[in-house]
């Protein structure tokens, strides 16, 4: 789909990743984060933890930032509500600067909401006390490294909603008009 | 099958200066026989034990990241060990204390009870290496030697309960909060 509106690119996210630090990416793949799976894989300052269900990605973060690295949670907000016990538990008791990125599932800002996913996502994340940046474009990129910020001020986890899930995160010229 | 207390005697003899990471009924053991609390990592949330003790793993390839689970800890996420598997991080130890039931509320079975086998799962799933010990003679002969391969290893203790019948109001306070070892830990690890 061509648009001429502006999108999120994955180059975008990676190169926010890279100024703040990260050294670690623990995520499950979704379907608006595939080429960008890609890009990091090939950045030879990362390491891809792949992992088989969300509530490991923010117990792997703190092992991760215990050991003094950064790490970051790539996941859908699907997998944000199977995590609940993990951020309460770990992220949110504890207090440590974990940075989800969080595919908001079924967001669209032109259009209703029709999926629940997208529906229950704000209202948790304000009811978890966890602030958000939402990020639908390039534009946006900058709040991605405020985010990092944010959590290390605060010592409490940040989320990242990335709002663009039918645009920039598909392979180019692969047809990524989801 | 072993006492939980010389099990863990036993492994506080091989510790070294390996980051011990504990989860359940373990921690309570192993508090009791270590003298290294500044590198001992107790994690309160039943599960997460092996995902702290992974992502440490990889983020301090220079250490050597010992994890004291239990079995219904690791039950509660089996699919963290194809995680830890792809990653084959070489200096992770990943012991289960396997006692069949979940000892802190009062010794109800585990649904794997006499029937499934953590070393086989692990083996399975892509460990480079799994044992299973439930004599201690054997244990303090052989865990050495197990402790010098490359990980990730798998090492199931098949170990007696210790069952706690007191309600947790009830229970003695543990020397220091979970937090706060946790804290204590990072700022040791990362010389702070």
């Amino acid at each position: 789909m061509t648009t001429g509106q502006s999108i999120l690119s994955p180059e975008t996210m990676v190169d926010e990743f890279k100024k703040s630090g990260v050294t670690h990416i623990i995520t499950i793949p979704n379907s608006e984060t595939n080429y960008l799976y890609e890009l990091m894989v090939k950045e030879p300052s990362f390491t891809v933890v792949p992992v088989a269900r969300e509530g490991e990605t923010m117990a792997i973060a703190a092992g991760v930032l215990i050991g003094g690295k950064t790490p970051v949670c790539l996941i859908q907000n699907t997998g944000m509500f199977e995590s609940g016990d993990s951020i309460r538990g770990i992220a949110l008791d504890v207090g440590m600067p974990i940075v989800m990125v969080i595919g908001y599932r079924g967001y669209d800002r032109h259009n209703d909401t029709v999926d629940s996913a997208a529906y229950y996502t704000e209202p948790i994340l304000h009811t978890w006390g966890i602030k958000f940046y939402l990020v639908e474009t390039d534009e946006d990129g900058p709040r991605i490294s405020k985010a990092f910020a944010e959590a290390r001020r605060t010592s409490r986890p940040v989320a990242i909603l990335v709002g663009d899930e039918f645009h920039g995160f598909n392979r180019p010229g692969g047809g990524g008009g989801g | 099958m072993m006492s939980l207390h010389d099990a863990v005697t036993v492994l506080k003899e091989h510790r070294g200066d390996a980051v011990v990471v504990t989860c359940m009924s373990a921690g309570g053991a192993w508090n009791r026989v270590s003298d290294r609390p500044e590198r001992d990592l107790p994690i309160r949330p039943m599960g997460k034990g092996m995902n702290v003790a992974f992502g440490l793993a990889l983020a301090r390839p220079d250490l050597k990241v010992l994890m004291l689970d239990g079995d219904g800890s690791l039950l509660m996420n089996l699919g963290t060990l194809t995680s830890v598997a792809t990653q084959k991080p070489e200096n992770f130890y990943h012991f289960v204390m396997e006692n069949g039931v979940y000892a802190i509320t009062g010794g109800q079975p585990i649904p794997s009870k006499d029937v499934a086998s953590f070393a086989g799962f692990a083996r399975d799933a892509g460990y480079a290496a799994a044992y299973e010990f439930d004599d201690l003679e054997d244990l303090s002969m052989n865990i050495g030697k197990v402790l010098q391969e490359k990980g990730p290893v798998l090492i199931n203790l098949k170990v007696e309960p210790v069952i706690q019948n007191l309600p947790p109001g009830l229970r003695p306070p543990a020397r220091r909060s979970w937090i706060t070892a946790l804290r204590e830990v990072e700022a040791h690890l990362n010389g702070k």
